[in-house]
């Protein structure tokens, strides 16, 4: 056991070291080891989240990028949780942090102590506020005023919308909202007469949406905050109400009904949504901080939206069950890196 | 009586020390003063939480809403305390009062504890999200020195479960008010025939829940230094589970704050051991779940041979 472990370091050393030759502008990361700290694993996003890091990882350790990638998901959603999960990896010598947070403030200290204790962290998705660590954000108000912008392309004469919001209390959904409510300020056709919290679950969206549309007008749209808007259209049908315009949130489950009202009645949406693939960006950006490269603080990626025309591919390319992602390289961190700068 | 159902204590203690040995082998690097503190400070407001939970357990009820509760006080700690300390103060004192009130409640009106407390989560989780709808806040400096303090010798997270089980140890068993207290679980009817006013009792007991469950709060957002309205939900169950796993009864005012602060350390060790084992994430909560039936069966089978000897 010992004898292969150490023939196995050695053979990695060995092939590092030609690669570092190679490419001899890239600092070695080899013998740097990150960690991958989760809150949540309960739903298709994070599932694929989780695989996109296995998969990057797991080839970045392969070609001796990386000594290890290592996922950990705290078992229940709780920042008290993954603050001491986040103290265990720094017990456990890991060299960088990546995580996705259960609360943008209240790991601060957790993080604080990783940082003194010269650990990288990098944050992603469920980004922190702690000025030690680097976030690579998404700009979650700017998908909420994209929503409404596109509605106001499809509906220039305005109406009645519904908006499903996610779960209270987290950020994320606080972000969305706010900017559903300032497009909506902006586009002021429209008037949003009911809102319900979905969870990010269809099964939670359409009990949320069944309960509510009784006491609600004609609805012409329905702005969502992704993995709701296939439950909101089981609730609209099963009431016997016409199927607003709902913009969905990359789901597979809400391409495939998306497909299906195409070919029956040409609907048309927009759906958009951050790609969970965003975990292996975190994981290249990690990297890059480690091999001593100038980073800044604060990244930003583009969500991934896909329109009518992109339907078919991105279907096609989405397992069942799953949400559509693309994998982010090494070239990619690099771009956003110099994007920043 | 055999020597282990007189000290109840050492079982507790010996699941904690088999369990830290265990992880000192397994992550040497925590065998340090550094490394104690990083396993242990967030147990402080679970060991604070716990013993809020004994509290209440102690007069044979059970209460649903800590963690909730827990959750407000973090809250409003991290945004009333720091802004305005004298209001937050007040906010403070008023919610212990609300609790030692909801105790006398409890009482006159003999509701079911647990359905009381499960109501009150959603008062106090929807109070917590009225006053910080997205998470946030600052820990007020003294409160962020105070947990972040390190005092020689030992780590502050150790000291600290010390200090707590001292004051606690006195109060609940040494104190003559403890002993009252005790008996109120154990046989409310005679305590009231002795002259006690057993609705007061009741109060002074809720109200010292509201007081710890007030601290675990406190200490949450020293450490945390900001919080959410979700933050220490799961602190409801934990701190029952380690009221019960440091030799805690749920009835007969059967409790050991030493013991509570024990289980609550033992806790969350066994939670940092399991990630250490790299354990699947699916597994790590059934795994927290056989540990804890492992200790209570152990406690089982001595208290039987205890009862045979």
């Amino acid at each position: 056991m010992m004898i292969s472990k150490m023939l196995l370091g050695a053979a990695s050393v060995a092939m590092v070291a030609g690669l570092a030759q190679a490419e001899s502008h890239m600092a070695d990361t080899s013998g740097k080891r990150i960690a991958l700290s989760n809150n949540y694993a309960g739903n298709s996003w994070r599932q694929a989240m989780l695989q996109t890091w296995e998969e990057v990882g797991g080839q970045a350790v392969a070609d001796g990028v990386l000594a290890a990638a290592d996922a950990y998901t705290t078992s229940e959603n709780q920042a008290t949780e993954q603050a001491a999960q986040i103290q265990n990896m720094i017990l456990q010598g890991y060299d960088a942090i990546v995580m996705n947070a259960a609360s943008p403030t209240a790991l601060n200290g957790a993080v604080k102590e990783a940082c003194d204790a010269g650990v990288t962290v990098v944050s992603f998705d469920g980004i922190v506020t702690e000025p030690c660590a680097w976030r690579i954000a998404v700009d979650f108000a700017a998908m909420g005023r994209e929503e409404v912008d596109y509605l106001a392309t499809r509906l220039p004469d305005g109406g009645n919308l519904l908006e499903i919001r996610g779960l209270a209390g987290v950020f994320v959904d606080d972000e969305i909202s706010k900017g559903i409510h300032e497009g909506v300020a902006e586009h002021d056709q429209f008037e949003i007469v009911g809102s319900v919290h979905g969870d990010w679950a269809q099964d939670v969206a359409q009990k949320a949406v069944a309960g509510v549309l009784p006491s609600l007008p004609e609805i012409v749209g329905v702005v969502t905050q992704g993995g709701d808007g296939y439950g909101a259209a089981q609730a609209f049908k099963a009431a016997g109400r016409p199927t607003p315009l709902i913009v969905l949130g990359n789901r597979q489950d809400e391409l495939q009904w998306w497909a299906e009202q195409r070919a029956a009645n040409n609907y048309e949406t927009l759906s958009l949504s951050i790609a969970p693939g965003v975990a292996s960006l975190a994981l290249w950006v990690a990297q890059q901080v480690l091999a001593g490269n100038e980073v800044p603080k604060d990244l930003t990626v583009p969500f991934l939206k896909i329109t009518q025309d992109t339907l078919d591919e991105s279907l096609a390319s989405t397992p069942e069950g799953s949400v559509a992602n693309v994998t982010y390289t090494l070239g990619d961190a690099k771009q956003v890196i110099a994007d920043a700068q | 009586m055999s020597f282990l159902a007189r000290h109840r204590i050492i079982l507790p203690v010996v699941s904690l020390a088999v369990l830290l040995a265990a992880t000192f082998y397994m992550q040497p690097r925590a065998m340090s003063y550094f490394g104690l503190n990083l396993l242990f400070n967030l147990a402080v407001p679970i060991a604070l939480a716990t013993i809020a939970q004994m509290m209440i357990i102690m007069v044979n009820d059970i209460d649903l809403s800590l963690g909730a509760f827990v959750s407000l006080v973090a809250c409003v700690t991290a945004t009333f305390l720091h802004d305005t300390p004298m209001l937050g103060l007040l906010i403070l004192m008023a919610l212990i009062l609300a609790y030692a009130a909801l105790g006398a409640l409890i009482h006159t009106l003999d509701l079911p504890a647990i359905v009381v407390t499960l109501g009150m989560s959603f008062v106090w989780g929807g109070l917590a999200l009225f006053i910080l709808p997205s998470p946030g806040g600052a820990s007020p400096d003294w409160l962020r020195s105070l947990m972040t303090v390190k005092p020689p010798f030992a780590p502050m997270a150790v000291v600290a479960s010390i200090i707590i089980a001292v004051v606690t140890h006195l109060l609940i068993m040494r104190s003559g008010i403890g002993t009252v207290l005790r008996g109120v679980g154990g046989n409310a009817r005679s305590v009231e025939r002795a002259g006690w006013s057993v609705i007061r009792l009741k109060a002074l007991a809720y109200g010292l829940a509201g007081l710890f469950g007030v601290l675990a709060g406190m200490a949450l957002v020293g450490l945390t230094t900001a919080a959410d309205a979700n933050i220490a939900l799961r602190y409801t169950l934990l701190s029952i589970a380690g009221v019960i796993l440091g030799g805690g009864e749920f009835i007969g005012g059967k409790v050991s704050p030493t013991g509570a602060v024990i289980g609550a350390l033992t806790l969350t060790l066994a939670a940092s051991f399991l990630s250490f084992m790299r354990l699947s994430p699916d597994w790590q909560i059934g795994a927290q779940g056989a540990i804890l039936i492992l200790v209570l069966t152990a406690r089982l089978i001595f208290r039987q041979k205890g009862a045979e000897a």
